[in-house]
């Protein structure tokens, strides 16, 4: 089945460029989302800067919802930056501004009067490294529930449950959830991560190279993963592994040096890409 | 570098290590086994009769039945002592003049020396100060003394060009040929009975007040009013430090007015104490008035002044030693800057924190300086902790110093300056290691 892509800008096919793609990065066949599909955040020649230096430059993109997008592209060319500017992580960063507009659900996400706290609890973020806090398994679940004013034990049990279940955890540790978080193995401390941001129940899941520090096979777990929250929260996901971005999105966006280089239909940007840069790059003609 | 002259150079650093840690440990023992050694005798003596005296009078501890007994028994004794004393002043008073006048003064010594050893003699008057009513209670300081009655001490001036030497002469060849000469080989062999010596285990050395200005009793006022002061200082310098340690980390932003700050937190660290005691009474005291003189409120808040920049450092470098990763954690749920703090920053970096504490807390249970302008009195009792507002206290590192050097009797009471001693150690040591127990226990709890 064809991906709809209304949202996205698509340029006429050169057709030059079609052949060199390997096939292992042919994408699987994906299914449309019910009531998906509109543009969930959009940035409109946005740029960040730390200090001077323009790291995101003048990046315009349409990101739909309840797909799943990922960004790829070689190392330092703005990927974290640009997935930390839209629940305004960067902020933690001192000289870090940005230009432009950023608009999450039509909201300006750097206007004067938002609620940057509010705005994280909307837009979740898991990060590279698993980082749960040195709690229990339980209270690394509860956290969030626990600090937008939930503290009824049976609703928090309740909740720790199902986000648990929801990032496929909850058979692993159910018998030890007052054990400290930091015992798990890497891929059960991503998959809690994981499971500790959709506590909050966020519309969008930013996920920063979340299987970079992880096995194969816990990486396999947390594609799974993602494939299984396809459909009910829009997800953002950085990677290098290029097999990955093909399996997991629906649409990719290349950054070379801070310019957003394409953006399509992951189908599209890894068969038939538009610009001779992504066609190198995912090759590996470069990295 | 070759293999061998490398191999060479790591052992001999490694030799170079071990030694200084030895040397390191050999100089702590050197110090500290003195001090316990010493400082327990301050508990654990052989205490004679009068100590039991001494104690059922001014504290109603022992029994009272078994003490009728001892003194009884030890009356006997030392009244034949004292028979023999008026055996010799009814014989002096039938000398010539001369030969009085020659006794007068070498008698009234051995009188002296025999009140001193037993206490006044029963039946005379009783003295008005607690010291001149017992006699030895403590066997070694007995001992001491049975050496003066016996021998007198005096100087050998012969040869000028050096120190005067002391040497001793028997007493007794000075009585030669009178009834006295009997008393001392008398006293000296029937001591004990006169005494009873026992080994005793005295508690009250610590949990007692003190008598007649530490003569006899304890150092609870002592010990008490370092706990006050110690605990009163963290009470201000705890939270305060931590808050400054979080604005310090967490809000301030870089600037002229904040490195002034931080080096004016580092230069307050490496000020001397004596300027900490001066600064409070002239502020504490004279300037803000929070009590009208000394007090254990004006001692903690100096104290508490002294340790801030200690706290403040320790707890900046816990905080700053707290992973990034759990800052963003947090603040990505949507948690609020201050919530991220409360929540999860100063649990992760409690143990840091904790330890800074408790090390300060030991500082300032040592520290003298500071509080002998603001809050510490040779001499006094235990206070109330409503008094703490308004009086000062007695306290350990004080009146160590105190007992040992301006004590009209400092050279009677090394046991009870040796006990402050070894208490104040021990005070600082437990805090250290329940330190460095809580900082384990949390630091596992964290690890999971
Ligand atoms: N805190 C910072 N201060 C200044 N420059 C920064 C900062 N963080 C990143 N940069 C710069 O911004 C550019 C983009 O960095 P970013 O971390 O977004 O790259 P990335 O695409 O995520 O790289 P990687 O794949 O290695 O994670 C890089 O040139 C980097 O050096
Ligand atoms: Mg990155």
């Amino acid at each position: 089945m064809e991906l709809t892509a209304e949202a996205i800008e698509m340029k006429p096919d050169t057709g030059s460029t079609q052949k060199s793609v390997p096939d292992i990065y042919l994408p699987p066949e994906r299914n449309k989302v019910a009531d998906g599909g509109v543009p969930h955040v959009s940035a409109k020649n946005f740029s960040i800067y730390y200090g001077e230096f323009e790291a995101v430059k003048k990046v315009n993109a349409d990101i739909l919802s309840k797909y799943v997008t990922a960004i790829i592209g070689p190392s330092g060319c703005g990927k974290s930056t640009f997935l930390r500017s839209i629940n305004r992580m960067n902020d933690l960063i001192p000289n870090c501004h940005t230009t432009g507009a950023l608009m999450f659900d039509g909201e300006d996400v750097y206007g004067r009067f938002t609620d940057e706290v509010l705005l994280r609890k909307k837009i979740g973020m898991v990060f590279q490294k698993p980082n749960p806090f040195p709690k229990s398994i339980f209270d690394n679940i509860a956290y969030g529930p626990r600090l937008h004013g939930i503290r009824d034990k049976k609703t928090l049990e309740g909740i720790v449950e199902k986000s648990l279940r929801k990032a496929a955890l909850w058979d692993e540790v159910s018998d030890r959830l007052d054990k400290n978080a930091l015992g798990l193995s890497g891929g059960q401390q991503q998959r809690l991560c994981v499971a500790r941001t959709l506590a909050v129940e966020p519309e969008i899941l930013l996920l920063d190279e979340p299987t970079s520090a992880l096995d194969p096979k816990a990486t396999a777990k947390i594609e799974d993963l993602i494939q299984e929250l396809r459909g009910s929260y829009t997800i953002m996901i950085v990677t290098h592994n290029m097999q990955q971005a093909s399996r997991v999105s629906d649409y990719t966006m290349f950054f070379y040096e801070g310019i957003l280089v394409e953006h399509a239909p992951t189908a599209q940007l890894f068969t038939k890409p538009k610009d001779k840069m992504t066609e190198d790059y995912i090759t590996g003609r470069f990295s | 570098m070759n293999l061998g002259t490398r191999k060479l150079l790591d052992r001999s650093f490694t030799a170079l290590g071990i030694g200084s840690i030895v040397i390191m440990g050999m100089m702590l023992l050197v110090v500290l086994v003195p001090i316990v050694f010493n400082g327990v005798t301050a508990n654990v003596f052989r205490g004679t009769v009068e100590h039991r005296k001494l104690l059922y009078n001014e504290f109603r501890r022992g029994d009272k039945a078994e003490l009728q007994r001892e003194i009884v028994e030890s009356d006997a004794v030392r009244s034949k002592a004292y028979a023999m004393l008026d055996q010799f002043e009814v014989e002096m008073s039938s000398m010539d003049e001369a030969k009085q006048a020659e006794y007068q003064d070498k008698y009234r010594q051995v009188k002296e020396s025999l009140k001193a050893l037993l206490g006044p003699r029963p039946g005379g008057d009783i003295p008005e100060l607690t010291r001149y009513k017992y006699g030895q209670t403590r066997w070694s300081k007995a001992e001491e003394k049975l050496h003066e009655l016996l021998y007198e001490k005096q100087w050998d001036y012969s040869n000028p060009d050096a120190e005067a030497k002391e040497y001793f002469v028997s007493r007794s060849a000075g009585f030669q040929g009178t009834s006295l000469v009997k008393l001392f080989p008398y006293v000296e062999e029937n001591l004990d009975r006169m005494l009873l010596p026992e080994w005793t285990i005295y508690w009250g050395f610590i949990t007692d007040s003190s008598i007649d200005s530490h003569i006899f009793g304890g150092i609870w006022p002592e010990i008490q009013g370092t706990i006050f002061l110690a605990i009163g200082a963290m009470l201000f310098a705890f939270p305060l430090g931590v808050i400054a340690a979080v604005y310090f980390t967490e809000y301030a932003r870089e600037g002229f007015f904040n490195s002034l700050l931080r080096s004016a937190n580092s230069t307050l660290a490496g000020v001397p104490s004596i300027v900490f005691g001066l600064f409070g009474l002239a502020f504490f005291i004279n300037t803000l008035k929070v009590s009208e003189s000394k007090s254990v409120l004006a001692g903690s808040l100096t104290l508490a002044i002294m340790i801030l920049p200690t706290i403040i450092r320790s707890a900046e470098e816990a905080i700053l030693a707290v992973p990034k990763t759990y800052r963003e954690a947090s603040l990505g749920l949507g948690s609020t800057k201050w919530n991220t703090i409360v929540t999860v920053i100063l649990p992760a970096a409690l143990p840091g924190i904790l330890t800074g504490g408790v090390i300060s807390l030991g500082r300032a249970a040592g520290e003298t300086a500071p509080i002998i302008f603001t809050a510490a009195v040779s001499v006094g009792s235990a206070i109330g902790l409503a008094d703490v507002f308004n009086s000062p206290t007695p306290a350990l590192s004080w009146n160590i110093y105190n007992l040992a050097s301006e004590h009209e009797a400092a050279s009677e009471i090394r046991h009870v300056q040796y006990g402050m001693v070894l208490a104040l150690v021990t005070i600082v040591l437990l805090l250290n290691m329940s330190a460095i127990i809580l900082r384990a226990r949390i630091s596992k709890k964290l690890k999971g």
